[in-house]
């Protein structure tokens, strides 16, 4: 018996369009902490779900040998009955059951056919006292907060008789005084014997309780790192996550920066349902014509946040803040006002709040701005035809007429056409988030060349996106914003990876 | 051997963009109808279904479903539903007795004043936008489901019409009022006698079965001049020409069959008049889209700017004015406002819409389909009644119509 639970070995898996894992390959010792780092996007989470069995056995090159066979799992289940346990970043409790409920769903104690609550109630007392959980296992999910939600998941675990543990991103939704708790409890499950992958962005947890730490880029492993051996710190660890070669990934551009055309103003928001929580906190920036300024900030930072409540209040609560266009003050509390001023959003997630996927090209270019097609009371199909095959040329949509339906094209297509959308309203400012989310290299390529052209026209564009050196490579400003705040503002001349990663990994307090 | 692929792919490719023009959907639920015609043609006694009473006697029986239909297709549309249509339509078949009738003045309506026939048709059709006004509210400002409102809209309007109706009948409706539900234009074929033609062929319903086949062609060639002028893709010329001679061969027919019945009915007039007008408002006008829209993907019609709650409020205004008309038909149609008028209604005239090819999630529909889904509906009941089925099976054939036509549209959808 060797020394490693786990070894996955060469995994490759293709989406169409994408080779999301290429030849990645990862060692997990017995009873280590091991950590595996990436930046959005890197692969991580779909090379858990190859271990899982999200993604079943036959859909993926490469072996997976656990406690030195080789498995083939078809689904989560097949995965579990072997010990290989997964947690989530969105935790997959039911809130109007109890504790115990929850820890045994899909897993009942029983007798003669029939659920004994009796000892469902003290087995689950035991499991929660193992995760150091003080609650009735009566009590219900909706009642306790998420750090506590997250120990009855580990609980859930333990209950499964877990060998190796995957947490992802754990301490993410978590305060400080939960994930030092969380992280005490994964040193003790150590202790146990109990072997745990972690997928964290946040590297000083990272630092603090890894043995090893594999990086991951691109779908492929950069490097694993033993924690203990070579003296491994944050900018270690950036500096792997990072660095790669930039040449020729983003065209040439040289901006014309002109007046300031929008300033926002002590910009705050709070969360829509919990109003006390305060997601978007003080957030002071400016954009001139003609310039392209990112958002950096990891997931879960505000960016999104921070876009939406600006473009008419289209997110959270309590919004508070000034907006000027071109030197005014202007109206954006709906979404038709934020329009009329000028703004354009992109959303990150198209096919949930982009496009209308069963309706064809042309009626959603067409939908954002559809007054400017009225004539005598009734939209100008011929019209609306017409513009939208001008948007075909242009942006290079690749499909056989804008009468296709959009849920038919590939991501990059789609992403074109929400742009064609926004770019039809005619606004002073487009904000796009993530425009780049989901899309192959050559795509990405376009989209850059698309964003640079809207900036030579004189409009101002707000980038958001995960992939830093992506903003590095065609933003002229980048600000950095941790927790709702902006961090750090950044100029073309002083671009540097580690600097933003530093910004983007400020935490309260700690300026 | 290479060049034989690329031939092959290019001509696929060539077929496929000819395709695109034409709708396969609408035109395979269309053949359905035309199926049913024949078959019932052929299974009738003595071709009983295609005699001219007959099909005077399906635009008659149908009408006041099919306006429902209208209303319903654009709800589902958005992703709502609406239950209470029946009720609604008997409480205003009740109300437009109160107004037109007055029968009830011994028990405090007497205060109302006397309303001639047409102002009391637009006064009931008012109180059904009111009926709209209240479901609108709930589900679009609210934010209570339209499943749950109007299945309360349900109870509460069936209600109301048996207190308005005080558990009696009312009637009988002026002769004006009677002839929308069962009239018929120049039904004494005044014009046909005076230049010589016999009792039997009445000649308005000549004329204007000409002038529906000519506006027919007439919108046809337009519309395919401005998409060829903008160079968007058509249907090609073939497919073109023979859909709409056949199209033009039914209206010819159906339109010689009631020429020897009694003529035109108004209801028919009216419903052409619907079907027009609403197929304009959903295709082509900002209205219409968002309910597609809205329909198609919530969030992002929101970001879009699409004020979701003022679209939502006036879709239920129009089904509770369309629910008006629709009681107001049935009502002149019975000659009486009955406490049990409009049962079941709903049901009939949400089958038409899924028959007519909308999707439950919603995003998806139109209002010629729904009309011809709930023709089809009309159709086989009709044929089934002149061919002696029971109640009971007839029950169960709807049923199974209603869940084959769904599940081979889910079906053909899954295949793709």
């Amino acid at each position: 018996m060797t020394s490693n639970i786990l070894e996955m070995r060469s995994i490759t898996k293709v989406f169409p369009g994408v080779r999301a894992l290429d030849n990645v390959s990862l060692n997990v010792a017995r009873g280590e902490i091991h950590a595996i780092c990436g930046e959005n996007g890197a692969g991580k989470s779909t090379l858990m779900k190859v271990l899982s069995g999200v993604y079943p056995h036959g859909t993926y090159e490469g072996d997976i040998v656990y406690e030195d066979e080789v498995m083939s799992f078809k689904n989560l289940r097949d995965s579990e009955a072997k010990g290989i346990v997964i947690i989530h970043q969105e935790l997959a409790l039911s809130p109007h059951l109890s504790i115990a409920e929850n820890i045994f769903l899909n897993n009942e104690i029983k007798r003669f056919g029939l659920i004994d609550w009796n000892k469902t109630g003290q087995e689950a007392q035991k499991l929660i006292a193992r995760v150091g959980l003080r609650e009735n296992p009566d009590t219900k999910i909706k009642e306790i907060g998420v750090g506590k939600q997250q120990l009855v998941e580990i609980a859930k675990a333990l209950s499964k008789r877990v060998k190796l543990l995957i947490l992802d991103e754990p301490t993410a939704a978590l305060n400080d005084e939960d994930s030092a708790h969380l992280l005490d409890l994964l040193r003790h499950l150590k202790g146990q014997g109990i072997t745990c992958i972690i997928i964290s962005h946040k590297l000083n947890e990272i630092a603090s309780i890894a043995d090893k730490t594999t990086i991951i880029r691109d779908g492929k492993t950069i490097e694993t790192l033993d924690m203990h051996k070579d003296k491994v710190d944050q900018e270690r660890i950036i500096k792997g996550m990072v660095g790669r070669e930039m040449e020729n990934r983003y065209p040439q551009h040289t901006a014309k920066v002109g007046a300031e055309i929008l300033r926002v103003e002590n910009w705050t928001a709070h969360h829509p349902e919990e109003t006390n929580r305060v997601v978007v906190d003080n957030v002071n920036i400016n954009v001139r014509k003609g310039e392209i300024v990112g958002l950096a900030g990891i997931m879960g930072a505000g960016r999104t946040e921070f876009a939406r409540s600006l473009f008419g209040h289209s997110w959270g609560s309590k919004i508070s803040g000034k907006v000027f266009i071109n030197g005014k003050e202007a109206k954006v509390s709906t979404i038709q006002d934020a329009i009329d001023s000028g703004l354009a959003y992109a959303t990150e997630d198209r096919k949930r709040y982009g496009l209308n996927l069963i309706d064809d090209i042309k009626r959603n270019i067409s939908l954002a701005s559809l007054k400017k097609f009225v004539k005598r009371g009734l939209v100008d199909d011929n019209r609306e035809f017409v513009v939208a095959s001008e948007f075909r040329e242009s942006m290079n949509i690749k499909a056989p007429s804008v009468n296709s339906i959009v849920g038919k094209l590939s991501g990059g297509n789609q992403q074109k056409v929400v742009l064609s959308q926004w770019i039809n309203t005619n606004p002073e400012v487009l904000i796009l988030d993530e425009p780049t989310r989901g899309i192959d290299v050559g795509a990405k390529y376009e989209i850059y060349t698309i964003i640079q052209k809207l900036a030579d026209e004189g409009k101002g564009v707000i980038m958001i996106s995960s992939e830093l050196p992506e903003l590095l490579g065609i933003c002229d400003r980048i600000y950095a914003i941790a927790e709702g705040r902006i961090t750090g503002e950044v100029d073309k001349k002083d671009f540097k990876p580690e600097l933003l990663m530093k910004y983007m990994t400020t935490e309260k307090g700690t300026k | 051997m290479s060049m034989q692929t690329a031939n092959k792919t290019s001509l696929m490719d060539n077929l496929r963009s000819r395709l695109e023009g034409v709708n396969l959907r609408q035109n395979g639920i269309f053949l359905a109808l035309i199926g049913l015609l024949i078959f019932f043609a052929a299974t009738t006694p003595g071709a009983a279904s295609l005699t001219p009473d007959n099909v005077s006697n399906l635009v008659m029986q149908n009408g006041y479903i099919l306006v429902l239909a209208i209303g319903m297709v654009m709800v589902i549309i958005a992703g709502h539903i609406d239950l209470s249509v029946g009720s609604v339509a008997c409480f205003i078949g009740a109300v437009a007795g109160i107004f037109v009738c007055r029968p009830l003045e011994q028990d405090g309506w007497d205060w109302l004043p006397a309303m001639p026939w047409y102002i009391g048709i637009l006064a009931a059709i008012v109180v059904g936008a009111i009926v709209g006004v209240w479901q609108g509210f709930w589900v679009a400002y609210v934010g209570i489901p339209a499943f749950i409102v109007t299945l309360a809209g349900m109870l509460i309007f069936r209600g109301l019409a048996l207190m308005t109706l005080q558990n009696s009948n009312i009637g009988p409706f002026p002769d004006e009022f009677r002839a929308i539900g069962n009239g018929f234009l120049d039904k004494e074929n005044a014009l046909g006698l005076s230049i010589g033609l016999p009792a039997d062929m009445n000649a308005m319903a000549l004329i204007l079965t000409a002038v529906g086949i000519l506006a027919l062609w007439l919108r046809e060639l337009t519309t395919r001049r401005g998409r060829v002028k903008y160079g968007q893709p058509t249907e090609p010329v073939i497919w073109f020409l023979v859909k709409n001679i056949f199209l033009s061969l039914m209206v010819a027919g159906a339109g010689y069959q009631l020429a020897q019945a009694n003529g035109i009915p108004y209801l028919l007039l009216l419903m052409i008049f619907l079907i027009v007008v609403y197929s304009l408002v959903m295709n082509k006008t900002t209205f219409g889209r968002h309910i597609y829209a809205i329909g198609g993907n919530l969030n992002a019609a929101m970001l879009s700017g699409i004020n979701v709650r003022r679209v939502n409020f006036w879709l239920f205004v129009n089904m509770g004015a369309l629910a008006a008309l629709s009681g107001i038909l049935i009502t002149a149609r019975m000659n009486s406002a009955v406490p049990k008028a409009g049962d079941g209604f709903e049901l009939d005239a949400i089958s038409s819409v899924f028959i007519g090819g909308a999707a439950v999630q919603g995003g998806v529909g139109t209002v010629t389909g729904s009309m011809v889904g709930g023709m089809i509906q009309g159709i086989l009941a009709n044929g089934m009644n002149l061919n002696s089925v029971g109640i009971d099976s007839q029950m169960f054939i709807k049923g199974l119509v209603l869940l084959f036509a769904v599940a081979f549209d889910v079906w053909s959808k899954r295949r793709k």
